[in-house]
């Protein structure tokens, strides 16, 4: 490789045009993105970005990396797929609430239980925006937006607590009007060595008209604080420890979590809820069957000689199979 | 009557209660006959359930390959009564019955799994005799027939050997009448106990106690036997075969090693019958030693190469995943494939269509079961080629190829990675259930003839002056490939419509050109795939009378053909195994002068032939169908084709047998 040369944010930044709707909220989280990876000074050609379907799926044609744009609800066994036959790489999953707790809950539930050591990024808004606005799994019952003809008929599911039960080793929540606070979330997911879940609140200007940019930063209630906006979203402060720094605290550290993860409405905080990394993560795992897995991995392995020949020598096996 | 004896050329079926044994036992019977140089095919036919339905195994043993399964049965070995029940009116007149004389006075009402069809059917086969619902009274139809009824004491035998070896219970060693079934098989068949002894201790070698005990005590009930039946016509000898290295596995286990043998490094499934046997089986050896590399040791690849390999295996949670995880991993340059059955294809659709606009080397294995919905799951049909052929929404390329044996199975599971690589597209290996729950003998595979050809690779960096482009238009369709985390040469996926960097698009220029592209990479495969892996033909090539078909009814094909060339009935068969690029020459020229064609499909809905006459505008003047569950047997295709060649055959035959 060419000397090293400090990587900018705009390293990070593709040509194409983006067509998102002014004002929507996954530009914080493009942005925050691209300057995560810049702070880290990531090799682009060693990252990937894997997304599901709708606007927040598009991410990946803005980033400057390998950009891998899936299926509806499906970035998650992509992105294991590219990370378990290539270790080496650096992955982020990312995909909107309906993609990663609708359509694609089962993948959201068995990355839990695998902690593949990757980063999984929910850009949350409550709606199907590319669908035109109807309610997805985060939407709280009884809630009307404005493209719904009659109040949501479901509850909202808490993608904190899901992927808490689920077993993800990382749990945190960032907001995409706080790039400052979101790229940090997004480095300490990527460093995580585990599966990481960032549930990030968007506000889609378009068809989400309650949870608004205004509502999460409470300029509705101005008048209860003396003209000055009161924010319904807080940083967890120091004082709130969400690493698990031994098995015994497991179960207060995710009672905990489970517990802050509650909060919804006057008050919702954002940092990071949960931090385990006890558990083994799946490349671990991997490695006590398969030594060498990490350093000869399937996608670096040589299956041929030079003339075609295969590698992969079949004696032992036929020989167990032989009759003579 | 008196018989002229037949050597090595024995049906032998043991069959049990699901969970009792019946698959090590025929492991067992075929391992043995296998080192005493005999032939062997053999057919598994099971329930779906765990514990308690009717399992059996048909094992035919011959002098020379046999490829198939066969109606008759000269050697029923039974220890339970459902399986006397089940199979005793399909025993030669010259053939033997092994059985359990305390179940003698069981009736038929007294096994409850026997469907209501059946026991009618037993009934009214036992009262036109003028006898009982007994097993004893079916025994005895069978003895007035002639068949040698053979009682094997197995309750006294395990008592013998719970004594001998200090065991309190009788249930602990209860599946031992196995053994007994089998030892007196060969007892009768004046076969080698030594043999047997050999099979049991590789059977049994992780457990080399058991194995002991399972020798002297089988030892016990081939004792009782052997000797006593001396005009039983059946015999086996055997034979020096030292010149042929030969292998004794089943389909999958043929399938899992041409793949890992092609360099497949990542196989995602979702357990699913019968597809899993092949996932656990490569799972189960998933360390790849490697081979020392012939190339100049001083080149680095060549280091790397001695290092051990390794197959990651992965369980998934459903068959999107399982489809998904497998384009992830194939995107970064490993060989990857998933393996299911009908259901979990459904699954894979999406995925399908993915892996097709993004030009993904994607290989699935898939095993067709008898469907549709659940279907029967454990039994076999061919009943997908139109479903793979056109799976997904929209037009996505891929190649289907069918493999109609155990070692074109091999070949085939390694060959698909190649044709995956060089058209970058997804790769539908077609195999069955018959093909992978049969197992037989066949000479050991050589490695040698496997060849690896990744296509159009990118694998030391880009020099180019132009970014790189994934999706860059050429002649051939096909473009230069480079792999997620190669330096240099970013590109972006997507399920839309996309430029050459891979880029979203909605031109309509663009979008005719990337159909287009991506088509060309189908017209190339045509033209450069050889015939000899396009089709085979076997027989008379100037036969009036052509058999066609695909996949594993090739086996029994080929030995129907092999009874009736003996009859002086000659018949082309040609073996379609690239089912897409359709091999419209090929098959046109072996057709066009037949003048009558033989479609021959264990399907329903004739898939094979009418694609034959979507492509060609041929049309098969008969159809051989079958579509009971049950694997197409020698015996019922040479029937069909000799009512065909006499000219009183209707246009379509259904095959209907099945036990």
């Amino acid at each position: 490789m060419a000397s090293k040369q400090v990587l900018k944010v705009a390293d990070f930044q593709t040509e194409v045009h983006n067509d998102w709707c002014p004002g929507c909220g996954d530009f914080g989280i493009l942005r925050s993105i691209q300057m995560a990876l810049a702070e880290m000074q990531l090799d682009p050609s060693n990252v990937a970005i894997v997304s599901g379907i709708g606007c927040s799926a598009k991410t990946v044609h803005y980033v400057k990396t390998y950009g891998v744009h899936t299926l509806h609800g499906r970035p998650l066994p992509f992105a294991t797929g590219v990370k378990l036959a290539n270790p080496g790489l650096e992955v982020v999953a990312c995909g909107g609430d309906g993609d990663g707790l609708g359509i694609g809950a089962a993948h959201f539930v068995n990355s839990g239980r695998r902690n593949v050591d990757m980063l999984y990024i929910i850009f949350d808004n409550g709606v199907y925006g590319l669908t035109k606005g109807q309610a997805s799994p985060t939407l709280r019952l009884g809630v009307k937006t404005k493209s719904l003809p009659a109040p949501n008929m479901n509850e909202g599911v808490n993608p904190l607590w899901l992927a808490l039960a689920a077993g993800a080793t990382w749990v945190g929540r960032g907001y995409s009007y706080d790039i400052k606070h979101l790229v940090s979330l997004i480095r300490q997911g990527i460093e995580h060595k585990g599966y990481a879940f960032l549930d990030v609140l968007q506000p889609c200007p378009t068809y989400n008209n309650i949870n608004t940019k205004e509502w999460f930063g409470g300029e509705d209630r101005k008048e209860e604080n003396e003209g000055r906006p009161l924010p319904r979203v807080y940083k967890l402060d120091a004082e709130y420890d969400p690493v698990v720094h031994s098995w015994e605290e497991i179960d207060a550290k995710i009672a905990q979590a489970m517990t802050k993860g509650r909060e919804w409405g006057d008050k919702i905080p954002i940092g990071v809820f949960y931090k385990n990394e006890l558990v083994p993560t799946y490349e671990k795992r991997i490695s006590s069957r398969v030594p060498n897995y990490v350093s000869n991995p399937p996608a670096k392995q040589a299956i041929a000689d030079t003339e075609g020949r295969p590698v992969a020598d079949l004696t032992k096996l036929l020989q167990s199979l032989a009759v003579n | 009557m008196t018989q002229t004896p037949t050597v090595n050329d024995l049906a032998w079926i043991v069959g049990g209660a699901q969970g009792s044994g019946v698959d090590s036992s025929a492991t067992v019977f075929a391992r043995a006959a296998a080192y005493g140089g005999l032939h062997v095919f053999g057919n598994r036919e099971y329930y779906s359930n765990i514990m308690g339905e009717h399992s059996y195994f048909q094992v035919r043993l011959s002098g020379h390959p046999i490829r198939s399964h066969v109606d008759t049965l000269n050697l029923l070995a039974t220890f339970d009564a459902e399986t006397v029940f089940r199979h005793a009116r399909n025993v030669t007149d010259d053939g033997a019955i092994i059985y359990d004389p305390g179940l003698a006075g069981t009736k038929l009402d007294d096994v409850p799994t026997i469907e209501a069809r059946l026991r009618a059917d037993l009934q009214t086969y036992l009262v036109a005799r003028g006898l009982g619902f007994t097993i004893q009274d079916l025994l005895k139809s069978a003895e007035d027939r002639g068949v040698t009824l053979v009682p094997v004491p197995y309750t006294r035998l395990l008592s013998e050997v719970a004594d001998e070896n200090h065991i309190d219970q009788l249930s602990k060693i209860s599946r031992m009448v196995n053994m007994f079934a089998v030892a007196s098989s060969f007892g009768i068949l004046g076969y080698d106990y030594e043999m047997m002894a050999r099979a049991l201790r590789d059977v049994f070698r992780a457990k080399a106690e058991v194995a002991e005990m399972n020798v002297r005590g089988a030892k016990k009930a081939y004792d009782l036997v052997v000797a006593k039946h001396l005009a039983f016509p059946y015999h086996l000898e055997p034979i020096d075969f030292r010149g042929e290295r030969r292998v004794l596995m089943t389909g999958a286990q043929a399938i899992g090693l041409g793949k890992v043998l092609g360099g497949m490094r990542v196989q995602t499934y979702y357990p699913i019958t019968p597809a899993s046997d092949e996932s656990e089986y490569i799972e189960a050896n998933q360390i790849v030693d490697s081979r020392a590399p012939s190339a100049d040791p001083a080149e680095e690849e060549s280091a790397v190469a001695k290092e051990a390999g390794s197959v990651l295996v992965m369980q998934t949670e459903d068959e999107i995943s399982a489809v998904t995880m497998a384009i992830g991993a194939a995107l970064t340059g490993a060989r990857a494939a998933t393996c299911t059955s009908g259901p979990g294809f459904c699954l894979m659709m999406e995925g399908i269509g993915w892996a097709g606009i993004n030009e993904v080397p994607l290989v699935i294995t898939l095993y067709q079961r008898a469907g549709p919905s659940t279907g029967m799951p454990t039994r076999h049909e061919q009943g997908d080629l139109r479903f793979a052929l056109h799976a997904g929404h929209g037009d996505s390329p891929r190649i289907l190829l069918a493999s109609g044996d155990f070692e074109e199975a091999f070949h085939d599971g390694a060959k698909a990675f190649n044709y995956a690589e060089r058209y970058q597209t997804t790769v539908i290996h077609l195999v069955d259930k018959a093909i992978a729950n049969s197992n037989g003998t066949m000479p050991t595979f050589d490695p040698d003839q496997v060849r690896i050809d990744r296509g159009e690779m990118i694998t030391d960096g880009w020099s180019g002056r132009d970014p790189y482009k994934r999706f860059a238009f050429t002649e051939s369709g096909v473009s230069p490939r480079a792999v997620v985390g190669h330096p240099g040469t970013m590109f972006w996926n997507t399920g839309d419509e996309h430029d050459e960097m891979g880029h979203i698009t909605e031109d309509p220029v663009l979008r005719n050109l990337m159909m287009e592209k991506r088509e060309k990479k189908l017209e190339l495969a045509a033209r450069e795939i050889p015939e000899g892996e396009k089709v085979n033909f076997f027989g008379d090539r100037t036969a009036g009378t052509v058999v066609v078909s695909w996949g594993s009814t090739k086996g029994a094909i080929l030995d129907a053909m092999d009874a009736l060339h003996a009859e002086g009935i000659k018949l082309g068969f040609l073996q379609i195994r690239l089912v897409n690029p359709f091999p419209v020459e090929a098959v046109t020229r072996a057709l066009a002068r037949a003048k009558s064609i033989v479609n021959v499909e264990m399907n329903f809905g004739a898939h094979m032939g009418g694609l034959i006459r979507e492509r060609t505008g041929i049309e098969p003047t008969h159809q051989v169908l079958k579509y009971n569950g049950r694997p197409m047997s020698s015996t019922e295709l040479a029937a069909a084709f000799r009512a065909i060649a006499k000219g009183n055959a209707p246009r379509k035959q259904v095959l209907t047998y099945g036990v």
